[in-house]
């Protein structure tokens, strides 16, 4: 691993297919795309690892939560496109409300811990 | 896409998964060039950011959830490939593993058959047999079972509203008429309403309505598939035409298909036309079947109600018949008589050698195992999981399994008809005996179970034992499966002790049997049943003169020294059973004394060569009007008299009121059969002549007998000559049923022929098969030890001291197993004795030759590798270690 990575943080558990969800809602796309766009969105703060990228792909492609599509890229070679499937597209709207859920429940705990160490 | 396309489109999917990773990589790369990173270096960095392709392929295929199918395929590919490059070890694994599973699969495909096979009727699961009950009652010759009297059967068919009913009653006779040859045929009388119960539909004509089955309708009869081939070569226009059956012309209205075989009957006639006088009784019981099927909507406790209610009725109008009597429905089921426990007696004795094979390929599959301890610890090393591991090596012993199932089924497939063929008096039910699913389900389940129990041995000894270990340990790992080799022996030589010691036992009987003297002469002797012209049978005094021209025409026959008429004839399954006593009053019914009856003319002695004891045999002046008289047998003189002479001594039976006069004392005949006669429990004999039995029952005599012949030459060389010349005036007296006394003195010990030919088969194959075994451990046991060898001999032991080491430890494995055998052996015993006539328990000397068989021949299986490690080099051995 190249060692100005090493500093990021590892992706919480069960985030990767959230946002992998998350980004090819924005319009069907292929798996370097996708790479690059978390990279890009992410920045410094979350590490991507690129080889849990695939096999996260395929198996929400297996649960019909992604289908698949080869198409030409702009730059004429044939890639692997992958689009929402209605179901993938609930499943994103349940885990979105289910990790603002969380997220909201852990910003207030945290606040209150603060809140006691004063 | 679904699963199943994930398994069927692998290729494709590796494809697309190998293209999608390399646009991944090329991009990667395009974008770091464009960048300025030199092409080697960003083609470098692009593999490092994906983290090497081949492991994202892996976990790709993993979530395929495919994996476990790639992996089962990938180990059969290994146990095939490893199979072939071990041709030695496959035959001989593959061939036990055959003839193993193939034998046992025989066997279930005859259980199948004769004993689970649906009746061939619609619907059989629903079909109920009737039968009369006395409550209170048991006759002890009958039960309290007793077969329908024909009004009660019409009453309990009009009254019960729930119980569709149909009946019928073995009736033979002689078939006549046409162009053919008289010749006597198995028949059935039934009620109408019989075959549309069964659902069987005539393959031509019609089957009988209720018109036909009533007194003096017109006579018609519906003949079998058989019947309309042999006397009409299947023509149509058989339908319609005449046919004589006892004399009386009867209108073919049908043929029967040809899966209707009941009771063999090629005829079949209305049971309502027979008007004989023991049809309108209700106090006898003229061998009457019924059938019944409950009408839809109403169960069968309901019916039970039903008949309940119509037996307290006819017992309440009819109570000199009817008291205490009642009707029982019970679910129909095929009567095989005692063949059952015959064949769960060899499917058990198969199971036996199947077991031994299975040890045997244990024992191969633990020793390749320890061989490859080595290659196992590096894989585990080297990250194979213990699961997977365990995994690989039942596939291989599953691999094996079916390979030799299949091998078994093919086996079975050829061997099952002539196996049938083989059956002593022929299998009942054979004609259902076939491959079907359930014999695959069984050989599958069979072989699968054989390579779990020989796949496991080397599974549970890898897990035992830990791998760091075996990496260190080399080539010492073979004490860790002494203990399980030693556990094999055992048991091959246990199991072989089984079926040695039953084989054994069926010798020491069947030689007993034959050396046994059966109370008659069976060399030279012919037996035939006859039957008299139909058109005399009914009138007693034509009949009486038909059977005397009889023998007056058979002496008349070149080679014919004595003939005589017997009823019952020794050895074959006639039976009439009477009761009987010396002084009057009459005992109570089920108080008496049986003895069995035979009704004889005068020459039956010197036919038969049973010995006369005292007095004298009948004659020409025994006749009707003269003194009646009787001859009992030893047994039953000793039974009814005691020490007193017998002779003159007065006998009352179930026959007449009045006493007979006994004249004469003659030996004991084993009517039942050389083996069974000892347990049989009537042994009495009684002999009566056939001239003073009543006018009243001369049809029924007549219709009963058999003709006996003593002949100068070889019995069957007559049968024609006496066909030719007993045929009688019209042509239309018939002999069937011939068979020699020799024959039907066979017959009696069959059973135990068979069996002892089966099981001495079974018990050679075990032993072979042991001492493969036997052989296999020790020259295993003994290679592994040679290091030790070689130190024993360099330090000063000699040959001799090493061939003794080898056989102490062979010895005590196989005399453990002598220890478990001799217990196994004491069940089989218990088992042979009850379920086989004659067979008594093991004499020391059948045990002592059966362990010797088993012994001597292990012992030399382990001599063999012992000789040849005494044979060790010292120095090239040490050099091994």
């Amino acid at each position: 691993m190249a060692p100005e990575t090493s500093a990021k943080s590892d992706l919480p558990q069960g985030t990767l297919d959230l946002l992998i969800l998350k980004v090819i809602a924005l319009g069907p796309v292929h798996g370097y795309a996708i790479a690059q766009r978390l990279q890009q969105v992410s920045g410094d703060v979350v590490q991507v690892p690129q080889g849990s990228l695939y096999p996260a792909l395929h198996r929400l492609e297996n649960r019909g939560l992604l289908a698949a599509d080869w198409k030409d890229t702009e730059t004429g070679r044939e890639a692997k496109f992958y689009r929402l499937t209605r179901k993938g597209r609930s499943a994103l709207h349940a885990e979105t409300a289910s990790w603002r859920r969380l997220s909201d429940a852990i910003a207030v705990i945290l606040r209150m811990s603060e809140a006691g160490a004063e | 896409m679904t699963w199943w396309q994930r398994v069927l489109r692998r290729g494709r999917m590796e494809e697309l998964l190998e293209r999608e990773l390399r646009f991944h990589l090329d991009a990667h790369t395009a974008d770091l060039v464009a960048r300025g990173v030199p092409p080697d270096e960003a083609r470098r960095l692009a593999r490092l950011a994906l983290g090497g392709p081949e492991q994202v392929k892996e976990r790709c295929r993993d979530v395929r959830g495919t994996r476990w199918l790639d992996d089962l395929w990938q180990d059969v590919r290994y146990a095939l490939r490893d199979l072939r490059h071990r041709p030695g070890f496959a035959t001989v694994a593959l061939l036990t593993l055959a003839l193993g599973s193939g034998a046992t699969t025989v066997m279930f495909t005859v259980i199948n058959g004769v004993l689970f096979a649906p009746l061939p009727f619609a619907d059989p699961g629903s079909l109920l047999n009737v039968e009369e009950q006395t409550k209170g009652t048991v006759d002890y010759r009958f039960g309290d079972r007793w077969a329908f009297s024909y009004p009660n059967f019409l009453d309990c068919r009009r009254e019960v509203r729930s119980l569709r009913m149909g009946a019928y009653r073995y009736n033979g006779g002689t078939v006549s008429g046409s162009s053919a040859d008289p010749e006597r045929v198995d028949g059935l009388q039934i009620s109408a309403e019989l075959l549309p119960l069964l659902g069987v539909a005539p393959i031509a004509g019609r089957t009988f309505v209720a018109d036909d089955d009533r007194p003096g309708a017109e006579p018609v009869l519906i003949i079998s598939s058989r019947l309309w081939r042999r006397r009409f070569g299947g023509s149509p226009s058989a339908i319609g035409s005449k046919i004589v059956f006892d004399a009386t012309p009867h209108t073919i209205v049908g043929v029967a298909p040809a899966s209707f075989t009941l009771r063999n009957a090629d005829v079949l006639t209305p049971i309502g036309q027979n008007t004989l006088g023991f049809m309108r009784a209700r106090d006898v019981h003229p061998g009457i079947g019924v059938w019944a099927r409950p009408r839809p909507g109403t169960t069968l406790a309901e019916a039970q109600a039903e008949l309940d209610v119509v037996a307290r009725g006819l017992a309440a109008q009819y109570p000199q018949s009817n008291a205490g009597r009642g009707f029982i429905a019970e679910p129909l089921r095929p009567a095989v008589g005692d063949v059952g426990s015959t064949l769960w007696l060899l499917l058990g004795a198969v199971s036996l050698v199947l077991l031994i094979a299975c040890v045997n390929i244990a024992s191969l599959l633990l020793a390749r195992a320890v061989a490859r301890d080595r290659e196992t610890a590096m894989r585990a090393a080297l990250g194979a999981g213990r699961g997977r591991l365990a995994r690989q090596h039942l596939t291989e012993s599953a691999v094996l399994g079916l390979c030799g199932g299949a091998l078994g089924l093919l086996l079975a497939a050829a061997a099952v008809r002539p196996f049938v063929a083989l059956w002593p008096g022929g299998l009942p039910r054979s004609n259902r005996v076939e491959l079907d699913w359930r014999v695959f389900a069984f050989a599958i389940a069979v072989s699968l179970a054989c390579a779990l129990l020989f796949g496991l041995a080397p599974v549970v000894r890898a897990s035992a034992r830990r791998m760091e270990q075996a990496l260190r340990a080399g080539a010492r790992t073979v004490t860790a499966s002494r203990r399980l080799h030693s556990a094999f022996v055992a048991a091959e030589i246990a199991l072989a002790m089984v079926l040695l010691v039953s084989a054994g036992m069926l010798a020491q009987t069947l030689m007993r049997l034959w050396s046994i003297d059966p109370g008659v002469d069976v060399r030279h002797v012919l037996t035939s049943r006859m039957a008299i012209s139909p058109a005399v049978v009914g009138d007693p005094a034509r009949a009486r003169a038909a059977w005397r021209d009889v023998l007056d025409r058979a002496h008349t026959v070149p080679g014919v020294r004595a003939i005589a008429m017997v009823d019952t004839v020794p050895m074959r399954s006639g039976n009439n059973q009477l009761g009987w006593w010396t002084a009057p009053p009459e005992p109570e019914r089920m108080k008496k004394p049986l003895a069995l009856a035979n009704s004889v003319t005068p020459e039956y002695l010197a036919v038969m060569g049973i010995p006369l004891r005292r007095g004298r045999f009948f004659d020409e002046h025994d006749r009707l009007g003269s003194e009646r008289v009787v001859v009992v047998d030893e047994v039953m003189a000793q039974d009814a008299f005691g020490a007193q002479d017998p002779i003159g001594r007065r006998l009352w039976t179930d026959l007449l009121p009045d006493p007979l006069v006994v004249v004469g004392v003659v030996g004991h005949v084993r009517h039942w059969g050389v083996a069974a006669d000892d347990g049989a429990r009537v042994r009495d004999q009684f002999y009566y002549p056939f001239a003073q039995v009543p006018d009243g029952y001369v049809r029924r005599w007549s219709e009963l007998m058999s003709i006996a012949v003593r002949t100068d030459v070889d019995p069957l060389t007559l049968v024609e000559p006496l066909r030719h010349a007993l045929r009688g005036a019209a042509g239309d007296q018939v002999l069937y049923a011939t068979n020699t006394l020799d024959e039907l003195a066979a017959a009696t010990l069959a059973q135990q022929r068979f069996l002892l030919a089966l099981f001495a088969a079974f018990a050679g194959l075990a032993l072979l098969l042991a001492c493969i075994g036997v052989y296999g451990v020790l020259a295993y046991l003994a290679g592994q030890r040679v290091p030790e060898f070689g130190v024993r001999i360099a330090l000063g032991a000699t040959g001799r001291d090493v061939i003794e080491l080898v056989m102490q430890q062979s010895a005590a494995m196989i005399g453990l197993g002598l220890v478990a055998g001799a217990g196994g052996a004491w069940a089989a015993a218990r088992v042979l004795q009850r379920l086989v006539d004659g067979v008594r328990a093991p004499e020391p000397s059948t045990l002592a030759a059966t362990t010797a068989l088993l012994v001597l021949p292990a012992l030399f299986a382990s001599f063999l590798p012992a000789r040849r490690a005494s044979r060790v080099d010292a120095m090239t051995a040490l050099r091994q270690e």
